[in-house]
């Protein structure tokens, strides 16, 4: 307990001892004022929960997402089948459960992926501006102007529908608002003093791009891959729906709304339900990234 | 700027009277903004078509099958390939391609057999309507909610808006068409059920603008119009809630902005009220931004509407798209997603130029 407290005062230390004392610090301090938002906290336990179900899907005491019984078809919820079956005879909280994964999986390459080019690209352009700046930023403009859902669809029918297609198509249109923010941020800091004095004592271009100009822009990416996640989360379910996600019978929660679609009017819970955590989970992003936005820069609140 | 050394024709424009030197350097700027905006332009178009291009070279599935099928002759078979240039050189292709698609001759859609750019214009009226419907509705609500939002700026009229944005931009629209046809159509019947009008009315309108609610007024025809009332209004709202979402959100910010500028700061030692200087003053600087904001929104509905055109059976681009991918029609699909592309493009100059016109601050940049 004493050790806790301790190392609590380590972190809020205003006179840090080591550089890692002081980003440690001021990662804490941005870590309370983020816990005294309660949008941002009611945020965080709605992807929380989404994302613990997911990765313990397997040992949690549901029924196999796949498994067909016909005798059991189109069942209203109930204490057996808690968000009732589909036209299968699947259970729907199973398949909901596991129908996690892909959208959680998807949402985080794609943001692995768009991130660090984005955040790459921005920085070359302003940290040296001229022909290089003009260049990226033309084929930045290219891949904004395609709408994303559209792309998507456009790559999912020209390549076989499947992950890592719809990881490509919506990590091609992501990158580009990384990279403006960042070219932006780091354009405004090109002439500031220490920039130049890495120059002066020789610092190599690279490094002066990796270690020295792309750190200033990672607190708004972060913040903006917060509320961009929703947006994949909403295209994934977009592209299940249209028929061109995950191949079935894997469960997918845009999949899952078309299956119901049909028969809607005489059993409800099949579409609605998935639905609802899609809506659940794009809400908990907004909420994360909306806080994320007051905490990192009280100043456009 | 203007030195007494600088030589005639040079920018500064040293020989002129104040007056005019000031109007022509302004002409000057305004035609290199726009030369630079059409370059641009240019230089994303010809990307596009790169893409869309690219896109349709990779495809598993032979091109040539597509066209006439697995039982073609092997002379069918070689005067097809000719006919598409798969032939030529990748370049000359797509010269040929960039060529064509410029000029509008989008080719033969494979399932309809009409010329795609025929099945566009008699597609796209639909979209067209229940988008621009949609935006109307996003801007009606969506600014007074902004517009209460920051003037009661982190207190419960705000929280309430912000609540109903956040909603808006996470909801999956298909999903909420789905929930709305059960709850709207089937139990309360308050609303006409999927498609355009219903079909006892299809045929005795004639199809003037390819508008329903233009064409039905057109005609006179009051029962089809509150038909196609009835129809488009839950589709429209539904894509209008995610408009209003965005507008409403970002109206809110640019006038927080406003109101930290210090003119609105002499509005308020001048005794204006708070209402008085949001209405009158700030929302008129920040119409620029806010009108951009409409634009890129507008352009963002005809995406939306592909989902929401799926559900309720509404005949537009998004329901050609999507046609068009479950029977593999590959350059229906890629003409489409060109189109879509070129709208964008064009949206964004467009507010651009609406963010110069009504902000010379912004012309600056």
């Amino acid at each position: 307990m004493s050790s806790l407290s301790h190392s609590l005062q380590w972190l809020s230390s205003d006179t840090p001892a080591t550089r890692t004392q002081a980003k440690l610090g001021a990662i804490y301090r941005l870590l309370r004022r983020f816990l005294t938002h309660p949008i941002g906290v009611l945020g965080l336990i709605m992807v929380a929960l989404i994302v613990l179900a997911a990765l313990f899907a397997t040992w949690l005491p549901l029924a196999d997402p796949v498994a067909q019984s016909l005798d059991q078809r189109l069942l209203p919820p109930s204490a057996l089948h808690w968000l009732g079956t589909d036209t299968l005879g699947r259970d729907i909280l199973s398949r909901v459960i596991h129908g996690a994964r892909p959208t959680l999986a998807i949402v985080a390459l794609v943001l692995l992926i768009s991130v660090p080019i984005g955040l790459l690209v921005g920085a070359a352009a302003g940290l040296w501006g001229g022909w290089v700046d003009a260049v990226l930023m033309r084929v930045a403009d290219v891949f904004l102007a395609f709408p994303r859902l559209i792309l998507a669809i456009a790559v999912a029918a020209a390549l076989s529908a499947g992950l890592w297609t719809a990881v490509i198509a919506i990590a091609a249109t992501g990158w580009p608002p990384y990279a403006r923010v960042a070219r932006a941020e780091i354009a405004a800091l090109r002439r500031s003093e220490f920039i130049q004095a890495a120059k002066a004592i020789g610092v190599s271009p690279l490094r002066l791009l990796v270690r020295h100009a792309l750190p200033l822009s990672l607190p708004s990416a972060f913040v903006r891959a917060a509320l961009d996640a929703p947006g994949i989360v909403l295209i994934v379910a977009g592209l299940g729906f249209l028929g061109v996600g995950l191949p079935p019978p894997q469960p997918e929660w845009g999949a899952m709304v078309a299956e119901g679609r049909a028969l809607v009017f005489e059993a409800w819970w099949v579409s609605t339900l998935p639905g609802v955590m899609i809506l659940w989970l794009s809400l908990g992003f907004n909420f994360v990234g909306d806080a994320m936005r007051d905490v990192v820069d009280p100043g456009v609140k | 700027m203007a030195t007494s050394a600088a030589p005639p024709g040079d920018d500064d424009g040293a020989e002129l009277t104040p007056r005019r030197r000031g109007r022509s350097a302004r002409l000057k700027r305004g035609l290199r903004w726009l030369g630079s905006t059409l370059l641009t332009s240019c230089i994303t178009l010809v990307g596009l078509l790169v893409v869309t291009f690219a896109l349709g070279r990779v495809l598993p599935s032979d091109p040539v099958l597509r066209v006439v099928g697995d039982r073609a002759s092997q002379e069918q078979y070689d005067e097809v390939f000719r006919q598409l240039r798969l032939d030529r050189p990748l370049t000359e292709q797509f010269a040929a391609y960039a060529s064509e698609m410029v000029r509008g001759d989008f080719g033969q859609s494979l399932v309809t057999r009409n010329p795609i750019s025929a099945d566009i214009a008699r597609y796209f009226p639909a979209t067209f309507e229940l988008a621009t419907v949609a935006i109307l509705l996003g801007v009606l609500f969506g600014i007074p909610i902004g517009v209460m939002c920051a003037q009661y700026a982190n207190r419960l009229p705000d929280h309430l808006g912000r609540m109903v944005s956040l909603i808006g931009y996470s909801v999956p629209v298909f999903w909420l068409g789905i929930v709305g046809l059960l709850v709207f159509y089937a139990k309360l019947e308050w609303v006409a059920g999927p498609g355009r009008l219903d079909t006892v009315y299809r045929y005795s309108v004639p199809e003037v603008t390819h508008l329903m609610l233009i064409d039905t007024a057109l005609a006179g025809e009051w029962d089809a119009f509150r038909n196609a009332v009835s129809h488009l209004v839950l589709p429209a709202s539904l894509l209008g809630l995610i408009a209003l979402g965005y507008i409403a959100r970002m109206t809110r910010s640019f006038l927080l902005w406003q109101l930290r500028q210090d003119y609105t700061t002499v509005l308020r030692v001048k005794g204006l009220s708070d209402a008085a200087i949001i209405w009158r003053h700030a929302l008129y600087n920040a119409a620029g931004p806010v009108l951009a904001i409409v634009a890129l929104t507008y352009a963002y509905l005809l995406e939306g509407a592909v989902l929401t055109e799926t559900v309720f059976a509404w005949p537009g681009l998004g329901m050609y798209i999507t046609d068009s991918l479950f029977a593999s029609d590959v350059p229906a699909v890629l003409t489409a997603t060109l189109l879509v592309g070129v709208i964008f493009m064009v949206v964004n100059i467009a507010s651009e130029v609406i963010q110069a016109a009504l902000d010379p601050r912004s012309r600056l940049a």
